[in-house]
């Protein structure tokens, strides 16, 4: 079979690090391939390379015959490759006519409005995009918003179409619906690469998968026969997804965080206690009273009526400060703002809990000295990838800047955790690692909520899992009496 | 009535293009709060021009040279430099009127500012339209810049609209990394757009000097470039809003004038503040809802 898209032999690398060592990549029309990796894998390098943002340092290039050589991102667009970026490229306050027509030469020095809209039109017909040209896109959900970019590229005639992390912000409907899609653009003979570290997904839509670790290919197969586990090992170089040790049922303690008939603005009543030893996973759809259930067990959020008490002291209308002398520790979701100062060092971020307190600081006083060697240990036992503790915290990877959350967290030794979302954007081996330690918390005695919109983290370290669905729980049941059929019904029969 | 109105124009017509002006940098996403120094060496330059050569007309040639000249400064300084917008529109302001008045000084040779009188860009009347009863004197008797204002807005509007220009230039103000993923240059977009607001806010001060006060004096703008910025937040980064706002400023100031010339015992000051407060009322009515385009002030990244 001719390819479309023939990269052989790529090497790239910054320094002493090689990114990309020999990597070959086919496509062919009518192809999905999959680019599977974990961050930093090489992945982001390799797609650079072949959209011009980065020159290779040895390999060539070619695509629909042609040699692509020192080429710009603009050569690439013209050639017709086109990227999907993780963030979109799209300007919210403009209607989708304007976005698609913006540094579009077809569309003329004097906009012909009215020619754009009809071949918009045409065009979301053909391909199943259902997108209008007058809506603006700041009222288009997330899904609809990539399908504006995938409808840019295919009336600049795009002809191969790279993916970065699609489905990473999609609910699940609209991952469906972006997986039609690609299917449709399949038959229309447009190659694809897709990227991801989502196994389920991959083995769905792709032909084949190429795999990255460290730079090199470690895995080259077609999907028919491929199981996920076997995917993970390419990747990782271990199974992450065998099924863990059955956790042992924790003895009964005591209940540690308790909540009683408790309301809130956006929440309904609630009541439940989570005990000594044990993990109370809740799962559920985004946006169902998720994050004002964190924020008001952590104090950031006034409570309205009820009863919140850890080891039986009424904490319900206590400071954050206080509550976290009574032992509770909180991850927040969004780690860039409320869990992190991006623009200050590891250690800084490592201290801001406790920077009163020895290590970190005597009195009024910070101390330095015994600080940065504390954040060394902690940088060690939490593999903190960061060249020292004075490293800025804003430039490590999202794995790695939510390490320094865990271990910021995890250090204090709770008695009860708030986790949300606390894999959240990160690749199998940090999610592995975020589920590792909260098990080792269960065994060192901590209750813990484990807050998380992906069902399968929930599932796998959840003594008991509850689905959250407006504001309340639509259901609780034991980790051995899961359902998964009920807790989709529960998920989405009630899914705001 | 027909004073009043007229009046009203009069006075709204240097705010209308120092607003239109304005419009083109902020929309591309740098706020203009150098309009004031903008229109100040427009002003000056337009003055220099019709003085020396006693043509109006050559000193309409040097206005968007003046202004374009402030354009340029804020351009580098805070779209190449990536300076905070606040501080470096104030910093012009204070530049233009310290460099304006210097040099009016320099001219004189003397140390005392000279004293122009130049010739005044006289009233166009359009034939036939200026005959019609009422409007025809109000609105078809005018001098040429303020034509020029109506039709910049017509101009403005269309750019904006229906040119992939102008398209390029609102989404730069909106979501730089859009434009610079779509192949555009997104710093490129920004410093044109502001050299291009200095030229057009110049042709605002150029209204004052060739056509309305014959002379040019320190400060002469006295707080017009703010009151133009106040216009087009007012009118919603458009064209027409913009020009709606600056009639209504302009009436305002207009009521103030007769009520003191009918005996009306205001302070001159009041007069002043007038404008302002209308600004201000409207403003914190507007309150969050006046929608700000949504990268204006941030600065481009240091690749882009």
């Amino acid at each position: 079979m001719s390819m479309m898209l023939d990269m052989r032999g790529i090497v790239r690398r910054f320094g002493h690090v090689v990114a990309n060592d020999a990597i070959d990549l086919d496509v062919a029309a009518g192809e999905i391939v999959g680019l599977l990796g974990e961050n930093g894998s090489g992945k982001s390098t390799l797609m650079k390379v072949l959209f011009g943002m980065l020159p290779p340092d040895a390999g060539t290039i070619s695509f629909r015959g042609q040699p692509l050589t020192g080429h710009t991102p603009a050569a690439a667009m013209a050639a017709g490759i086109a990227m999907i970026h993780q963030h979109f490229m799209l300007v919210d306050a403009m209607t989708v006519a304007e976005n698609v027509m913006l540094g579009w030469r077809d569309a003329g020095r004097l906009l012909r409005r009215k020619e754009m809209a009809d071949r918009i039109r045409d065009v979301s017909r053909r391909f199943g995009l259902d997108l209008d040209p007058d809506a603006r896109v700041a009222a288009l959900s997330l899904g609809r918003r990539q399908r504006v970019e995938i409808l840019k590229a295919i009336l600049r005639n795009a002809e191969l179409l790279v993916l970065d992390e699609p489905t990473s912000n999609l609910a699940s409907a609209e991952v469906a619906e972006l997986l039609t899609v690609l299917r449709r653009l399949r038959q229309e003979g447009k190659g694809i690469i897709f990227i991801s570290h989502k196994l389920p997904e991959v083995l769905e839509i792709c032909d084949k998968v190429v795999v990255l670790r460290a730079g090199r290919v470690t895995g080259r197969t077609s999907v028919a026969g491929a199981s996920q586990g076997m995917l993970a090992e390419m990747m990782i170089g271990r199974d992450v997804t065998a099924p863990r040790p059955p956790m042992v049922a924790s003895s009964p303690g005591p209940a540690r965080l308790s909540v009683k008939d408790f309301l809130a603005p956006g929440l309904a009543r609630l009541s439940f206690e989570i005990r000594r030893g044990e993990i109370f996973g809740v799962a559920g759809v985004d946006g169902n009273g998720q994050i004002e259930l964190v924020e008001a067990l952590a104090g950031l959020r006034p409570a309205g009526s009820g009863a919140i008490t850890i080891d039986g002291h009424d904490v319900t209308r206590a400071s954050v400060a206080a509550r976290l002398t009574r032992g509770l520790a909180y991850m927040p979701a969004d780690r860039g703002t409320t869990a992190l100062v991006k623009t200050m060092s590891v250690a800084e971020n490592l201290m801001l809990r406790d920077s009163g307190r020895p290590p970190y600081g005597h009195g009024l006083l910070l101390t330095r000295g015994p600080a940065n060697a504390k954040a060394r240990a902690l940088m060690a036992d939490y593999d903190i990838r960061a060249r020292d503790p004075s490293f800025i915290a804003g430039r490590l990877s999202g794995g790695n800047q939510q390490k320094i959350v865990v271990a910021r967290e995890l250090d204090r030794r709770p008695a009860v955790l708030i986790a949300h979302q606390a894999a959240w954007g990160l690749d199998p081996g940090a999610t592995h690692f975020v589920l590792d330690r909260m098990l080792a918390l269960r065994e060192a005695g901590a209750a813990i909520l484990y807050v998380s919109s992906e069902l399968e983290e929930v599932l796998a370290i959840s003594d008991r899992i509850a689905v959250m669905a407006r504001g309340g729980f639509a259901g609780i049941v034991p980790r051995g009496e899961v359902d998964p059929r009920q807790l989709g019904i529960w998920m989405a029969g009630r899914a705001a | 009535m027909i004073e009043f109105l007229a009046a009203a124009i009069r006075i709204a017509t240097p705010l209308a293009l120092a607003a239109l002006g304005g419009i083109l940098s902020e929309r591309a996403g740098v706020f203009a709060v150098g309009l004031e120094g903008m229109m100040l060496a427009g002003a000056f330059a337009a003055a220099i021009g019709a003085w020396a050569t006693s043509e109006p007309i050559a000193g309409l040639l040097l206005a968007p040279l003046g202004g374009g000249v402030i354009g340029l400064a804020v351009a580098i300084v805070a779209v190449r430099f990536r300076a905070d917008n606040m501080v470096t529109g104030l910093a012009v302001n204070v530049l233009a009127l310290g460099l304006t008045s210097y040099l009016m000084r320099i001219l004189a040779s003397g140390g005392r500012p000279v004293s122009m009188r130049l010739p005044l860009l006289t009233a166009l009347p359009i034939p036939a339209l200026s005959d019609l009863p009422v409007i025809g004197p109000l609105l078809f008797a005018q001098p040429p810049l303020t034509y020029l204002t109506a039709l910049g807005c017509l101009l403005m509007t269309l750019f904006l609209n229906r040119t992939q220009a102008g398209l390029t230039l609102r989404a730069t103000g909106e979501n730089p990394e859009a434009v610079f993923a779509s192949g555009g240059h997104p710093a490129r977009v920004r410093m044109l757009a502001v050299i291009a607001c200095g030229a057009v806010a110049g042709l605002g001060g150029a209204v004052l000097t060739l056509q309305q006060v014959g002379t040019f004096t320190d400060g002469m703008t006295g707080g017009r470039g703010y009151m133009a910025l106040a216009a087009l937040i007012v009118g919603r980064w458009t064209p027409w809003g913009a020009a709606a706002a600056c009639l209504v400023f302009g009436a305002a100031e207009a009521f103030e004038l007769r009520l003191q010339s009918f005996g009306v015992p205001v302070s001159s000051y009041v007069v002043q503040m007038a404008p302002y407060l209308i600004a201000l009322t409207v403003l914190a009515g507007l309150g969050q809802s006046s929608k700000l385009p949504a990268a204006i002030g941030q600065p481009l990244p240091s690749t882009r």
